[in-house]
């Protein structure tokens, strides 16, 4: 298999980091995506709207944007937990079998 | 029950054994862990106790097995831990640990100083060896030479005679230091006056120095020179700068042979020290199984014969006394252990357990379990409580968390503090079998119940103070909604939201409303409402910490300090304070926005604060147009009430008890009975049922003794003091609950900070590039919110929380003047010497 990079201790930092990343992301993709007004002051937007209607387009053009966005970042620690996960039973194997 | 209400009831026995059994019973009550002996031989030098010769044994056999455990540790051979504890050894297995312990060392130090002599002829060969393949090339080049410039000029007419010139060519071969070589040169070049000839080579691999181990590189040489005067001086030289000669033959053929020898020796040696390495690996390996459960048998035999020291030896020499202090809960496992050590050495005579009366003060002993060590270690690590003084730790284990999760409350930060110590409860098993060296790990495991309550605490003031890492969820639906249409909305900037308008009259289910989180306000808001909750937390903690001297008093049988001293204390902490608190429960209920009455409305409600300063000041402000300076009816005369009575209540804490004293020491003029007195009885009373045990040691605590023989002035000043500190400390500690809104205010901050200014940065995207830099911002993000919030805010609210329980809580009751209880229990002892 491939080589360790990381030792015991990263490889435990990045599987709980994963893990964490996943769940929270996944979780404010949802928020984004059911549109929550708590997250409304972390969208994209401009400034100056000339009506509301337009103001509400973009309003939710943001929404579905940052949702993808966190929905993508929780794949990307999808992967990144698969990485760190794959470190550490090299790691925990290793030790074990010395 | 109630275990840990108040500590437990200790008696001071003295106990009888029999000398065949005194052994055997000490083991087995070191292995109960329920006694602490007290040391009858105080002023008695170590070197004269009784059992001095067997701690010396005890020690002999400790030196040898440091030894073994040094020697098994250079071999890096493992040591398998011990599966369970072994019990100390009886007599006749100490005298075959003895034996056994002698043999073995003695075999390793043989097995070394062999190892050692091996060694150093190795070395020698290994030496000659080099010094005759190097010396090779030497005297190739010199034959070829032919020695010409050196000869000829001397011998010049004997041309044919080149044997004899060559002979008369003496040389020294061997090997030095290579760090030693150019002095040496300059040393030969100058006791030869220029007249040796010295010729070296240096050796690539290191040899090893057969006593310390260290690898040398050393440089091999060949001295020429003519006489054998020089010889003698170089020979000197040599021995001076530690360099070994070796006998090198003139001949080839010669040379060659001893080169063939010197290989077959090395072989011959190599494989002899092989040997002996595997032996030694063979016995270290067969030692290094026991070694671990030999260690702790003779550690247990140390302790049990330094105990045995405390004892005193009765006036007939027919038994050994030894005083000690037992909870009266754990007397028939004493008794249990007494009778396991005679039957152990088949003695006839039982020995005795026999409690005494005393006026010394007892140990204080908390039974804990793991859950409640943490706390009660939090507490101890401020004072001892007194003796059967009211413990706070059992309401430490909810009033802590719960204070500690009004300063830290996030429910995100809460989860993340209760997953840890969650994971640590739930592997206690494992992580506890794992002995760690790290400080700050050993401090978090051992406060790992603590971590989790405040962790579950802080996820429901998390919800209340509705805030997950900084953001508010909205659960049951907001109760608040936009009245303004469209086009107002379109040409305004800032919108404010009257409840009349926009309130649905009924409030969100359960904490602060989501609506909030929108609005300018609300810092101003939260601040209102977390100064209330501190203060009102902060006054009913104290009422409770007032209140706990009752039961101090009651059970010290001080029942007039209950009168003289509580009542005026609490009547003037709650004429005044929770008076207070009570001015802002009607404030929050009376006014509102929706009220009929212009007085009642929200612009009208005074200020807590100003209220109660003119109160204390019996000084009034005016009030607005339309609103009323008070806040219900007669609230001028009640305040100016409250205000005289708790005045009154100072001059009866300064006086009440000194005067009390006084008068009650007039009335009993006789001088008191002293209370019993330490029955250093040498006779042997039969011990019966405990239940007869008669008078316990009776609870006197240091206060009640003091006060019997303090004169008046001495008592006065004591009262004066305290009556001082408490009037101040009513509204110094009450301002002091106040780090309660202080630290929630900071926590939720820098949580609204950390989101805003991190994680911001990968959310403000319009297209998917936005997904990467929301990667990298988490990582970011979630690093700094363990380093900073989850535990630079943790470890800072739990010290504030310790504070506000130290000191505000404490001192309303706690004496904390006790020493704590340390039976003699192997397995503490054996941890202790762990870590040291």
């Amino acid at each position: 298999m491939a080589c360790k990079f990381c030792g015991p201790k990263l490889s435990l930092v990045g599987v709980v980091l994963s893990v964490w990343g996943i769940i929270q992301l996944t979780l404010m993709g949802v928020f984004y995506a059911i549109k929550s007004v708590a997250l409304l002051e972390d969208l994209p937007l401009g400034g100056g709207h000339a009506d509301i209607n337009e103001f509400i387009g973009e309003v939710e053009t943001g929404y579905t944007q940052n949702s993808h966005n966190c929905w993508i970042a929780a794949l990307l620690y999808v992967i990144t937990l698969v990485i760190s996960g794959h470190q550490f039973w090299l790691n925990n194997r290793s030790s074990v079998s010395m | 029950m109630g275990a840990m209400f108040r500590s437990e009831e200790m008696a001071l026995c003295q106990l009888f054994i029999q000398p065949e059994a005194a052994y055997t019973s000490v083991s087995e009550l070191g292995e109960a862990g329920t006694v602490q002996f007290r040391d009858l031989n105080a002023e008695v030098n170590a070197f004269q106790r009784k059992f001095v010769n067997e701690v010396r044994r005890c020690d002999e056999m400790e030196r040898k097995l440091r030894y073994i455990e040094a020697e098994v540790h250079k071999d890096k051979v493992p040591v398998p831990p011990v599966k369970d504890m072994p019990r100390a050894p009886n007599p006749r297995e100490i005298i075959d640990l003895e034996a056994h312990l002698e043999k073995t060392e003695n075999e390793i130090l043989e097995l070394s100083h062999n190892a050692i002599n091996l060694k150093q002829n190795y070395l020698e060969l290994t030496e000659l060896r080099h010094v005759l393949e190097k010396t090779e090339a030497f005297f190739a080049a010199q034959e070829e030479i032919g020695m010409d410039s050196l000869t000829k000029s001397l011998i010049a007419d004997e041309t044919g005679q080149q044997a004899a010139t060559r002979g008369r060519l003496g040389f020294v071969a061997g090997v030095v230091q290579r760090e030693r070589v150019p002095a040496f040169e300059r040393m030969l070049w100058r006791i030869s006056r220029g007249n040796v000839f010295l010729r070296r080579a240096e050796l690539d691999k290191p040899l090893e120095d057969p006593n310390t181990g260290n690898e040398i590189y050393k440089t091999v040489f060949v001295a020429f020179f003519q006489g054998e005067q020089l010889k003698s001086r170089i020979k000197k030289v040599c021995s001076g700068f530690h360099a070994s000669l070796y006998p090198c033959p003139p001949s080839n053929t010669e040379r060659q042979d001893m080169v063939k020898g010197v290989r077959t020796r090395l072989e011959d040696l190599n494989m002899v020290l092989n040997q002996t390495r595997d032996h030694r690996q063979r016995v270290l390996v067969s030692v290094a199984k026991e070694l671990a459960s030999w260690s702790i048998m003779v550690r247990k035999m140390k302790a049990i014969y330094h105990t045995l020291n405390l004892f005193n030896m009765d006036v007939t020499k027919k038994c050994l006394i030894g005083e000690c202090w037992v909870p009266t809960a754990d007397l028939p496992n004493v008794q249990k252990a007494l009778a396991d050590g005679s039957n152990a050495c088949g003695s006839s005579i039982p020995s005795f357990l026999n409690c005494i009366e005393t006026d010394e003060v007892p140990p204080t002993f908390n039974r804990t379990n793991r859950f409640t060590r943490g706390f009660q270690n939090l507490i101890d690590a401020y004072g001892v409580a007194s003796y059967r003084e009211c413990n706070p730790a059992l309401y430490t284990t909810i009033t802590f968390p719960f204070l500690f999760a009004v300063m830290f409350g996030d429910l995100g930060h809460g989860c993340i503090m209760a997953l840890f110590g969650a994971w640590m409860v739930i592997k206690e098993v494992s992580l506890s079998a794992k002995k760690s060296n790290n400080e700050i790990w050993n401090i978090f495991f051992a406060g790992r119940y603590i971590i989790l309550l405040m962790g579950c605490f802080s996820m429901y003031t998390g919800l209340v103070y509705n805030d997950i890492f900084s953001k508010s969820m909205n659960i049951f639906g907001s109760s608040w909604f936009v009245p303004y249409d469209d086009y107002t909305l379109e040409h305004s900037k800032a919108f404010s939201l009257d409840p009349k308008a926009s309130y649905i009259d009924t409030p969100y289910f359960i904490g602060i409303d989501p609506i909030w989180q929108t609005a300018e306000n609300k810092i101003i808001f939260l601040n209102s409402y977390k100064m209330k909750l501190s203060i009102i937390f902060g006054v009913l903690h104290m009422i409770f910490g007032v209140c706990m001297s009752v039961v101090n008093y009651n059970f010290f049988k001080r029942r007039y300090s209950i009168i003289l001293e509580f009542l005026p204390q609490v009547i003037f902490l709650c004429l005044l304070f929770l008076y207070m608190v009570f001015m802002m429960f009607f404030k929050w209920v009376a006014y509102s926005t929706l009220s009929e009455d212009p007085a009642y409305r929200q612009g009208c409600a005074p200020s807590v604060l100003i209220l109660f300063i003119n109160m204390m000041l019996f000084s009034s402000t005016e009030p607005e147009d339309d609103c009323k300076e008070f806040m219900f009816e007669g609230q001028g005369t009640i305040q100016r009430v409250f205000v005289l009575v708790a005045l009154c209540c100072i001059p009866v804490m300064l006086l009440g008890k000194p005067l009390y004293l006084l008068s009650a020491k007039k009335k009993h003029v006789k001088p008191e009975q002293s209370n019993g007195n330490v029955n250093q009885g040498i006779e042997l009373q039969e011990q019966t049922d405990i239940s007869e045990v008669q008078p316990k040691p009776q609870a006197k605590s240091s206060g009640g003794h003091d006060h019997d023989d303090e004169p008046f002035s001495e008592i006065m000043i004591h009262q004066g003091i305290h009556t001082i500190e408490y009037v101040l400390s009513t509204i110094s500690h009450t301002a002091s609950y106040l780090r309660l809104w202080a630290l929630s205010l900071a926590h939720a901050e820098l949580s609204e900070v950390l989101w805003n200014m991190v994680l911001t940065f990968g959310l403000k995207d319009h297209n998917y590039i936005g997904a990467i830099k929301l990667y990298v911002a988490f990582f970011f993000w979630a690093f700094f919110t363990l380093a900073i919030l989850v535990m630079m805010e943790g470890l800072s609210a739990f010290l504030h929380t310790l504070r506000l329980h130290w000191v505000e809580f404490m001192s309303k009751f706690y004496a904390g003047l006790g020493y704590i209880f340390q039976p003699f229990c192997f397995k503490t002892i054996l941890e202790q010497e762990d870590e040291e």
